[in-house]
C-alpha cells in the first residue's frame, strides 16, 4: 500500500492524462468524423472520394502503428509535436474514421421519404441534413458512438508505448519500482473500466432522453450493422 | 423504391438531381476541393523532401530481397498469431455467448463479468499482466503465448457479443416453430437458431479478424517477431524510420482493407438474399 500512498500525485497525474487523452481525442474525432461523413454524402465527388480514402486508411491501420508513425516519424519530416499531442492526434485520426462510418450508417437509417419531404418544402442539402436527417440519425448513432468512445478509452493505453505518461505507463513504472504487480493492475484496470462503463452509462442516459416512445431498431440489428467496422 | 433502398443511392437522395446552376456550383466546388487536396499532398511531399526523406536510396532498400524476406517473416508471424487466436477465440466467444444467455443465473453472471471485463480494459494491460505480473508468481510463457493468450482473451469477449447479437437477431418465429415441432430449448438452439445466427454474424467475424490483426501489433511490446516488431528491428538496422513504418503500415492497411471488403460484400449478399425471400 506504500506504493500507492507515496505516489498519489503521480497516479492522479496518470489518470488525468488518460482522461485528457480520451476526451480530447474523442471530441476531435466527433468533429472530424462528422465533417467526413457530410463529405461522404455530399454532391461533390472529390470530397466523397477523399473522405472514402481517409476512412479506408485510418480504420484499417492498427492504432499502435499509427501512433508509432506519428510520434517517431513526424520529427523526421520536420514536425515536432509533444508526445501527448501525438497521442491525441493518433486517437483522433483513428476514431474519426469510425465516427464517420457510424454517422453515415446512421444517416442511411433515416427513411428516404423524410429527405424527399424535406426537399419538397425547399430545404437544400445542408438544410435537409441539419433539420431532418441528422436529428433522427443521431438516435440510432448513440450506441455505436459509445462503442467508439470505449475504443478511444482502450486505445489511449497504447499511448504508453510512445512514452505518454498516462495511467498504464504510470502503473507499469511503479510496478517495476515496487514489484506490486497485482495492485497496479487493479488500479489501471479500474480506471479503464470506470471510464468505459461511465461512457456507456452516459450514452444510455442520452438514448433514453431522446427516445420517442418506442425504439426504431432493436439493439440486436444495430449491433449487427457491420458497415461501422471493428475498432481498436 | 427497391432500387432507392440500397445504401449507395440512399445518400444521393439528400440532394436533388442538380439543374444547370447546381451543376456549375458542384463543378466549382469540385475544382476547389481538388486544389485543396492536391495542396495538402504537395505540402506533405514538400515536407518529406525538405527533410531529405524522399532520397531514393532510403526507399529502394525495401526492394532488397533480404529486407523483403525479413518483413515477410514478420508478416508470417502476424498471420500465424492472428489465425491461431481466431481459431481459439471464436468458438470460445460462442460458448461465452451461450453461457451469457443461459437460464442458470450463476453461469450467465460469470459469462457477463468475463465479457464486460475483457471488453472494458485495454489489451495492453493484459499483455503486461503476462509480461510483468505473472512472472512474479513464477509463471512464465514464451513470447509467442504472451501475445496469443491476451489476443484470445480480449477477442473472446468481443466475439461473444457478436454471437449474442446474432442469436438475438434470429427471428422470434423460429423459436416458436422449433417449439411447435417439439424441439426442446437445447435442440432448438443447436439445430435451428445457431446455424442461422452463425450465418448472420459471418461478416462481423471477418471484421473481428481485422481487430485481431491490429491487436497482433502488440508483439512490438513483447518482442515477438510479428510485422510491427520486425519493422522496429529493421529501423534499428537501417535508421530509415519513416520509410520502414510507412511500408509496414501500408501492408496492414492493404490486408485489413481486403478483409473489410470481403466482410462488406458478404453482408451485402446476405442482405440482398433476405430481401429477395
Amino acid at each position: 500500500m506504500d506504493a500507492i500512498r507515496e505516489n498519489i500525485p503521480l497516479l492522479l497525474q496518470g489518470i488525468g492524462t488518460t482522461v485528457a487523452l480520451t476526451l480530447l481525442g474523442y471530441t476531435f474525432a466527433l468533429i472530424l468524423g462528422t465533417v467526413l461523413a457530410v463529405a461522404r454524402v455530399s454532391p461533390i465527388p472529390p470530397l466523397r472520394w477523399a473522405a472514402t480514402v481517409y476512412v479506408e486508411i485510418f480504420r484499417n491501420i492498427p492504432l499502435l502503428s499509427l501512433l508509432i508513425l506519428i510520434s517517431f516519424g513526424l520529427p523526421d519530416v520536420g514536425l515536432l509535436l509533444p508526445y501527448f499531442w501525438c497521442g491525441v492526434l493518433g486517437l483522433t485520426l483513428s476514431s474519426a474514421a469510425f465516427v464517420c462510418e457510424n454517422v453515415r450508417s446512421g444517416i442511411n437509417t433515416v427513411p428516404i421519404g423524410h429527405a424527399e419531404a424535406a426537399r419538397s418544402i425547399g430545404l437544400g442539402f445542408f438544410g435537409t441534413l441539419r433539420f431532418v436527417v441528422l436529428p433522427q440519425a443521431f438516435r440510432t448513432m448513440i450506441q455505436p458512438l459509445v462503442n467508439v468512445f470505449i475504443g478511444t478509452v482502450i486505445g489511449s493505453a497504447l499511448c504508453s508505448a510512445i512514452a505518454v505518461q498516462e495511467i498504464t505507463w504510470v502503473t507499469q513504472t511503479l510496478n517495476i519500482r515496487y514489484a506490486q504487480a497485482v495492485l497496479m493492475f487493479l488500479i489501471a484496470g479500474a480506471v479503464y473500466l470506470i471510464l468505459s462503463l461511465g461512457g456507456a452509462a452516459v450514452g444510455s442516459a442520452i438514448e433514453r432522453a431522446v427516445a420517442p416512445g418506442g425504439r426504431g431498431r432493436s439493439e440486436a440489428t444495430r449491433r449487427l450493422d457491420v458497415t461501422a467496422g471493428a475498432q481498436a | 423504391m427497391s432500387a432507392a433502398s440500397n445504401s449507395s443511392t440512399a445518400t444521393q437522395v439528400l440532394f436533388d438531381a442538380p439543374g444547370p446552376k447546381g451543376r456549375r456550383r458542384i463543378l466549382i466546388l469540385s475544382i476547389l476541393s481538388v486544389v485543396a487536396i492536391l495542396a495538402i499532398l504537395a505540402g506533405a511531399l514538400w515536407q518529406f523532401h525538405a527533410n531529405g526523406q524522399l532520397d531514393p536510396n532510403k526507399w529502394v532498400v525495401y526492394l532488397r530481397a533480404d529486407y523483403i524476406a525479413f518483413l515477410g517473416q514478420g508478416l508470417w508471424g502476424t498471420l500465424k498469431v492472428t489465425a491461431l487466436a481466431a481459431v481459439v477465440a471464436f468458438p470460445l466467444g460462442l460458448l461465452l455467448a451461450l453461457a451469457r444467455l443461459s437460464r442458470v443465473k450463476l453461469v450467465s453472471t460469470l459469462a457477463a463479468v468475463w465479457i464486460e471485463f475483457y471488453r472494458g480494459i485495454p489489451m495492453l494491460l493484459v499483455v503486461y499482466a503476462f509480461l510483468l505480473a505473472l512472472p512474479a508468481f513464477g509463471v512464465t510463457f514464451p513470447r509467442f503465448w504472451m501475445l496469443v493468450i491476451p489476443m484470445i482473451l480480449v477477442s473472446s469477449a468481443s466475439t461473444a457479443e457478436v454471437f449474442r447479437a446474432g442469436i438475438n437477431a434470429v427471428d422470434k418465429g423460429q423459436h416458436e416453430a422449433a417449439a411447435a415441432i417439439g424441439l426442446g430449448r437445447r435442440d432448438a438452439m443447436a439445430s435451428v437458431i445457431l446455424p442461422q445466427a452463425v450465418r448472420l454474424v459471418l461478416p462481423s467475424l471477418i471484421l473481428a479478424l481485422v481487430s485481431l490483426l491490429k491487436d497482433s501489433t502488440l508483439g512490438y511490446v513483447v518482442s515477438y517477431n510479428e510485422l510491427q516488431f520486425q519493422g522496429k528491428t529493421l529501423v534499428s538496422i537501417t535508421r530509415y524510420l519513416v520509410q520502414t513504418y510507412l511500408v509496414v503500415s501500408v501492408i496492414y492497411i492493404v490486408i485489413n482493407f481486403l478483409l473489410t471488403r470481403i466482410a462488406l460484400a458478404l453482408d451485402a449478399r446476405m442482405k440482398a438474399r433476405s430481401a429477395a425471400s
